[in-house]
């Protein structure tokens, strides 16, 4: 049944793009819709969510011995369950398209459904298709409907899930060579030799974390997320940075459990790196969308922190953290790209000071309060639950490391209460509000959807936690 | 072996020469020979494929190896009449010349060339397809004469293409000096008997010379830019599709049964001995392809060079030195050139509205037609190599198969330097199709919708979805070729 999600939202990528102009919104919308409901109902479906169970299993291309497998177990529920909120409100956010909005929305619901086929595969070369995939509608998502140097940043975010791709592409040949299959399951039986280890976890792993946003590899992720249409920069940060992180988890750590060891200590170096220059480099930007672009590279950071400790409980913390951050950075950028922006006709902090937002659009000032409040890490939202995991699970390997990354959080604190002063608070109590439009229902409606998951993830964890852990624990690489 | 047995082997071809002879006494018979001289090409062709599917036995051998049958040159046989088809749909728009007889005969004569070689286990047959093929070529190429650059074009074809032509006879006759034999069959029996000889390596040097030459790869590419940018369109077409099927289907051949065991102890203990030839040509190909092809303004002399490129990916599969590499070159090189068809037929309707097919001619394509925008978006992406386009498989299909090969060393650089080239080609590839579907031509409100008949639509939505199809299927041809290669 939820291999459905991945059919449903082609054929409503092919729906949209030769219907009438006035359905392809419409269109756009019920096919994520379908696809959220067929995830929140497999989601809540009981089952063991320990192992990974086939959904199809059809040979595909003789020659090479690859089948059409696709599978789940808990994480790729919940993978699947946050990219059918995101898609979702993005649809909802990018209601005001007006200029070609059938292309906009083919784009649109091709990257949901390739992401939707990354989290389902069991076949490396069926995960590789699907990962790849993603890689071209983001140029033109981004290219035709994007802003600030939108041709530079939809380039140099190609190139770089391309390089990506491209490492990706020779590990898992590499892979399929020495372990004569292609599938995960079978490949999971077999033992690697460590010198081969070795070699094709590093390139298979720095393949993914380009997606991840790993620093140093994170420069597509700040200029694209603020080049790209809002849509863009909520499926971008909210989903297609979860792909790679997903790949380092499904496959590399999985295969390759010694290479892992071997490298996982440098993993969390670049990663705490990430956390805090990220969050530094966030202090000091003037365009409120960098801001959040950086944002996104810290929260990573402690996505490849949580996968790198080697233990479950932060292993699950990183899979938790890739949920709510793909939930607060889809609200984010929908605040800045589609609440202010539209209205206010600038994204500068300095200039939005003087308008009084707080009052100008109270709706916007309220969710960006929530979005800010969650990614600070305050108790009661996702974040804090994400990043109190990861930390605990951290401490017993890398003290010094923690240590860091607390002083990262201070910086994440003052650069979002940093941006929101500065955005909402700014101007003087008395000075007249802009002039501006209402907020839209289907605003209302998109905000409210993530506003309802983070809060849900936030004050009651265990629903996903019942998934994640069970999942990773039946993980045979995980230190006793 | 009497004649009528004869006849029924090499019936294909007779159908092709009989309708190419047709087509040139017609205009002597009626002046209206103009109308009717396609569909009857057309209907040689499609006669010629039935004759592959129906009259030809399933294995044969004729003449020790002058011809030879067998599921595969039957397969390859259909591919390349399939190729030859496209070829004249595309040149029924044939405003560069008042003799389209003449023009549609020479293609079936490149044709016949390329069935023979593609049909043959024996050098001097293979020179003599080589041969055929190379002067029709030649001609197509320069046939437009009232344009001083597709001569010049032609001139170069030619000068090129005849010392590569005289440098693979005079290896042949090494190889024949040394082998006492043509048939690659003997060949590869002498090799493996023997030492390597300084002589017979000179021999295999000079022979892949000229095949080099015929597949573009540089060293040998200079006449390739030239050619493609101002040819005609479908004369352009068919040398980069046709001409490079058969031709990579001849080299495999010759490399991995005619060569298969040349020793190679004069080569730093590579075996076989050729290759780190082809594998410094491949490397070079890759390179210099793709780099030249970044400062390219001209599409069709982009292609070119992304040709240059595709002739390093596809060498690949050969140096896998076996029956999974040879399959995977095969599917590249179909896959290949069933999209530069289609690449050519979008350039041709372009070159007519816009009058040229510099990339700036394809501003705005998307507004003027989704048709033709989509399909050049499906064709280009498809050679940079992503899903779900059919090069991406075939990519895929090459590097495993030189992986899996055992060459360990060498094959992980080449698949480096290969996956480096894909990553620069991809730019040049999006800077195209952000010409086509981003910017906005300036004149929009003047630019007309590109007009085309129903053939022209039908034909390139079915290049289009076949390149899609493939790539999500690609079992329906890889299963055909590595059937057929038993």
């Amino acid at each position: 049944m939820i291999a459905w999600t991945i059919y449903l939202t082609f054929l409503g990528a092919i729906a949209a793009l030769l219907l009438p102009r006035a359905y392809a919104r419409c269109v756009a919308l019920g096919t994520t819709v379908a696809g959220c409901l067929l995830a929140v109902s497999a989601f809540f479906e009981a089952g063991d969510f320990g192992t990974l169970h086939t959904i199809v299993r059809v040979p595909w291309i003789v020659p090479l011995g690859i089948e059409y497998h696709l599978a789940a177990d808990g994480i790729s529920l919940t993978m699947v369950l946050l990219t059918g909120i995101v898609a979702v409100s993005a649809v909802l956010f990018s209601w005001n398209v007006r200029e070609r909005e059938n292309e906009f929305f083919f784009w649109l619901l091709l990257v949901v459904g390739g992401s939707y086929g990354v989290f389902l595969s069991a076949d490396l070369f069926l995960f590789l298709l699907f990962y790849e995939l993603v890689i071209v509608p983001k140029y033109f998502l981004i290219a035709t409907w994007g802003s600030t140097n939108k041709a530079y940043a939809a380039m140099k975010l190609t190139l770089y899930s391309f390089l990506g791709g491209a490492l990706v592409l020779i590990a898992f040949v590499a892979t399929y060579v020495a372990g004569g299959s292609f599938d995960l399951h079978v490949l999971s039986q077999v033992h690697f030799m460590p010198q081969f280890q070795a070699w094709v976890f590093p390139v298979m792993f720095l393949g993914f974390s380009v997606l991840a946003g790993m620093w140093p590899l994170h420069t597509w992720a700040p200029t694209g997320h603020v080049a790209a249409p809002t849509a863009g920069s909520m499926l971008l940060a909210g989903i297609v940075m979860k792909l790679g992180a997903y790949g380092v988890l499904r496959i590399a750590m999985n295969l390759f459990p010694e290479g892992f060891q071997m490298w996982r200590y440098p993993i969390a170096l670049l990663a705490v790196m990430g956390i805090v220059y990220a969050a530094a480099v966030a202090l000091r930007q003037r365009d409120l969308k960098f801001v959040i672009g950086y944002s996104s590279v810290s929260h990573m950071g402690f996505v490849l922190l949580g996968l790198a400790t080697a233990q479950a409980l932060g292993v699950a913390g990183a899979v938790l953290q890739m949920f709510s951050h793909g939930i607060i950075a889809g609200l984010l950028f929908a605040v800045v790209g589609r609440m202010i922006y539209p209205r206010t006709h600038t994204r500068f902090l300095d200039e939005l000071a003087g308008m009084n937002l707080s009052r100008a659009i109270p709706f916007a000032a309220c969710v960006f309060a929530v979005a800010s409040a969650a990614s600070m890490g305050i108790p009661g939202f996702s974040g804090f639950v994400a990043e109190i995991t990861i930390l605990l699970g951290a401490w017993r390997d890398y003290p010094l490391l923690v240590i860091i990354t607390g002083a990262g959080m201070v910086l994440t604190a003052a650069f979002t209460l940093r941006a929101f002063s500065l955005a909402f608070l700014g101007g003087k109590a008395e000075s007249t509000p802009l002039k501006c439009d209402p907020i839209t229902p289907a605003e209302k409606w998109g905000a409210a959807l993530l506003i309802v998951a983070t809060l849900a993830a936030g004050l009651y964890p265990k629903p996903l936690f019942d998934h994640i852990m069970p999942a990773v624990l039946s993980m045979h690489w995980l230190k006793p | 072996m009497n004649y009528l047995e004869l006849l029924r082997l090499i019936s294909p071809e007779a159908v092709i020469v009989i309708t190419a002879l047709a087509l040139l006494g017609l205009q002597f018979i009626t002046p209206r020979a103009r109308d009717f001289c396609f569909p009857k090409a057309a209907l040689g062709i499609v006669a010629a494929i039935l004759c592959v599917k129906f009259v030809l036995p399933a294995n044969a051998t004729l003449c020790g190896g002058m011809i030879v049958i067998t599921p595969l040159t039957s397969l390859f046989k259909i591919i390349i009449l399939l190729l030859a088809f496209f070829t004249v749909l595309l040149a029924r728009d044939n405003s560069f010349t008042r003799h389209p007889c003449e023009y549609l005969a020479i293609i079936l004569f490149a044709t016949v060339g390329l069935m023979l070689l593609v049909g043959s286990q024996e050098l001097l047959m293979i020179f003599i397809g080589l041969e055929l093929t190379g002067l029709s070529l030649y001609i197509l190429t320069a046939f437009n004469k009232s344009d001083i650059l597709a001569v010049e074009a032609g001139l170069k074809y030619f000068l090129f293409g005849s010392t590569a032509s005289a440098f693979t006879l005079f290896g042949i006759s090494l190889i024949y000096g040394m082998c006492g034999s043509t048939g690659l069959e003997e060949i590869s029996h002498r090799f493996s008997t023997e030492s390597a000889q300084p002589l017979l390596i000179a021999g295999v040097v000079m022979t892949l010379a000229g095949f080099a030459f015929k597949i573009a790869a540089a060293p040998f590419h200079l006449w390739a830019a030239d050619t493609y940018q101002v040819a005609p369109i479908p004369s352009a077409a068919f040398i980069a599709s046709g001409s490079k099927v058969a031709s990579f289907f001849v080299l495999g051949n010759i490399l991995l049964v005619g060569f298969r065991s040349a020793d190679g102890a004069m080569w730093q203990r590579f075996d076989p001995a050729w290759f780190p030839l082809v594998a410094i040509v491949a490397a070079l190909s890759i390179i210099v392809g793709n780099v030249v092809a970044l400062a390219q303004r001209n599409l069709r002399r982009l292609l070119a060079y992304s040709a240059v490129a595709h002739a390093g990916y596809t060498l690949l599969g050969l140096l896998a030195t076996g029956a999974e590499g040879f399959a995977a070159t095969l599917f590249y090189t179909t896959i290949y050139a069933f999209t530069l068809v289609g690449a050519f037929g979008v350039i041709a309707l372009v070159r007519r509205e816009t009058g040229g097919d510099d990339i700036a001619n394809f501003t705005g394509l998307v507004k003027r037609s989704p048709l033709l925008a989509a399909c050049m978006g499906i064709f280009l992406l498809s050679l940079a190599g992503l899903p779900p386009f059919a090069g991406f498989f075939g990519k895929f299909y090459l590097f495993t198969a030189i992986l899996h090969s055992g060459e360990s060393h060498a094959g992980r650089f080449l698949v480096t330097i290969a996956l480096a080239g894909s990553l620069v080609s991809l730019y040049y590839y999006l800077s195209v199709l952000r010409v086509i579907f981003v910017d906005q031509s300036p004149e929009e409100a003047k630019t007309p919708a590109i007009q085309m008949d129903a053939i022209q639509r039908i034909t390139l939505a079915i290049l289009g979805l076949a390149i899609v199809i493939l790539g999500i299927f690609p079992d329906l041809l890889a299963a055909l070729i590595t059937n057929a290669l038993g």
